[in-house]
């Protein structure tokens, strides 16, 4: 046994301190992190902050005034982008998981969802103004860009329904069919109830990814500062609000301002997420 | 027995999953309004057997069976049965309690509702008559809005039993219905079987040899997918004909 009379340089006792000191270091790097970008960001941004920055339309192209009808503008691309994606991504999670056969196609489909996640968004844009903006004739406008949007968050809708549907039990599933329940009526009637919880949270967090996207919205929703009066007017979301803001030099502490309104919109949308899934990961325990 | 009397009968079942063979050859006669206990070690076909009779095993990929399994003296596996309207008449309980994540009245209602009724009255006139049924009215009829699954254990098989009776069932499969519960439930499980066989016929499941012996009036004894003996309870616990049963049931193996 040669690897037992190898002669160690150190002794296992400091493998193990030095090993845990580097992960301990990388889990505490992770969180530094992020709270260097929440400081800094709040603490440049904090000032400018107020009721009237929050409710008022920007003046001076945003060097004064606020910023609500960027986060109109936000809310309603991204209300666009979760009811389309949320039916489209739980059918398709649905077929998926209990209809389709296991063969190429399948497998088609699946791998076709991973590629859509992998695209990136500037390209998803691009594709967003060639499709909707020009060829179908949405123009600049909420619809197009919430539909680019939903080209975006669609593959992770897709994902977290399908697990959520996975880990509905097979035993829940047998007792609906047991009583006569065809298909159908089980995956209505007992499975997506059941799931509702996981695919909830799964939107939801799409939603927080669509609600910081700049690439996809800047070619496909326009850049109008006023508040839009129906789905066909354009729109200009926060991120890009920001971007312009701070790329065109106009007011670096309403870059800031503007940045940690849509941070708080992120965290809170977060928040939501992992508090339903608490509440009914609670609930569910009652089970035993 | 009078073979008028005969409400399911296996004739030369065979069952593979894949390659493996679950069922050899088996050949039951399970007599109306009687209750009939499968019993014999873990992996001996039994579950699989009575899963073959409400057709549960279609939903298993790779699931293969010839022979025949009659229910009023026609095979449940030809071409244009209805497996909706086979496993209305045909119930089943489940090892482990499976109320739905919905009210106890919606539980009950569960299949009325997918099998057509709609009027309130009805529905309720239903739920009232399955719980009372299975014996679970007096504990939960004030609170029917309730959650299932905030009941206790043997409270939701009873509820699950209330649901396949709300469905008007004549056979009632069981399988393993009491091994998840305690022995204060498990016995008013056992009770309400004794009850209930007057209505229904009732095919039961066990592990546990007190059991078996306790509510059935028959008893097959399984061993390695094959039926190895059936026959009158009594006379296969104090006569068995076969060794490996008389094995079984004197607790040298299983």
């Amino acid at each position: 046994m040669s690897a037992a009379v190898r002669t160690r340089i150190f002794s296992p006792d400091t493998t193990d301190r030095v090993a845990s000191l580097l992960l301990w270091a990388s889990a505490i790097a992770t969180v530094l992190i992020l709270l260097s970008i929440i400081g800094t960001i709040v603490y440049r941004g904090i000032g400018v902050i107020d009721i009237s920055f929050l409710l008022d339309s920007p003046r001076m192209s945003g060097a004064e005034g606020g910023i609500f009808p960027a986060i109109v503008g936000t809310l309603c691309l991204v209300a666009v982008a979760i009811l389309t994606a949320g039916p489209v991504g739980v059918g398709a999670a649905v077929y998926l998981t209990e209809y389709a056969p296991d063969n190429g196609v399948t497998h088609m489909i699946t791998f076709g969802v991973e590629c859509l996640a992998g695209i990136p968004s500037i390209v998803i844009g691009l594709f967003g103004y060639a499709f909707l903006v020009v060829y179908l004739g949405f123009g600049f406008s909420i619809l197009s860009g919430g539909l680019a949007l939903m080209f975006m968050i669609l593959p992770w809708t897709v994902r977290a329904s399908e697990e959520a549907i996975k880990t509905v039990s097979g035993d829940l599933k047998e007792g609906s069919v047991a009583l006569g329940a065809t298909k159908w009526q089980t995956i209505r009637q007992v499975v997506l109830p059941s799931a509702l919880p996981g695919i909830t949270t799964g939107v939801i967090l799409g939603t927080g990814k669509a609600i910081g996207e700049t690439a996809v919205i800047m070619y496909t929703a326009g850049s109008s500062l006023l508040l839009p009066e129906s789905i066909f007017e354009p729109v200009r979301a926060l991120p890009y609000h920001l971007y312009i803001l701070a790329s065109e030099g106009i007011s670096d502490d309403m870059a800031y301002g503007s940045a940690a309104v849509l941070l708080g919109m992120v965290l809170l949308i977060n928040f939501t997420a992992v508090t339903i899934q608490r509440y009914y990961q609670a609930r569910s325990g009652l089970r035993h | 027995m009078g073979t008028e009397d005969i409400e399911i009968e296996s004739r030369n079942l065979n069952l593979w999953y894949g390659s493996a063979q679950a069922l050899k050859d088996v050949s039951i006669p399970i007599e109306k309004n009687r209750v009939t206990a499968l019993i014999g070690p873990s992996g001996c076909g039994k579950s699989t057997f009575i899963r073959c009779i409400n057709r549960m095993n279609d939903l298993i990929k790779g699931c293969r069976i010839t022979g025949k399994v009659l229910f009023e003296g026609r095979d449940v596996y030809e071409k244009d049965v209805d497996v909706v309207v086979l496993r209305k008449r045909i119930g089943m309980v489940f090892q482990k309690p499976n109320p739905f994540p919905m009210s106890i009245y919606d539980n009950i209602a569960y299949g009325p509702r997918i099998h057509g009724t709609q009027a309130k009255r009805e529905l309720d006139e239903v739920v009232e008559d399955s719980l009372k049924a299975a014996a679970l009215w007096d504990e939960v009829g004030g609170i029917l809005d309730k959650p299932a699954l905030d009941l206790s254990g043997g409270q939701q098989q009873r509820l699950c039993i209330a649901r396949t009776l709300a469905v008007k069932p004549d056979v009632i499969l069981f399988d393993e219905p009491c091994s998840a519960l305690d022995p204060i439930s498990t016995a008013r499980i056992e009770d309400l079987i004794n009850v209930l066989k007057h209505d229904y016929t009732i095919i039961i499941v066990t592990h546990n040899m007190q059991q078996a012996a306790r509510v059935s009036d028959h008893t097959a004894f399984f061993l390695l997918g094959e039926m190895i003996e059936f026959g009158e309870t009594k006379q296969i616990f104090e006569r068995p004909v076969e060794k490996s049963t008389e094995n079984y049931i004197t607790g040298r193996f299983g």
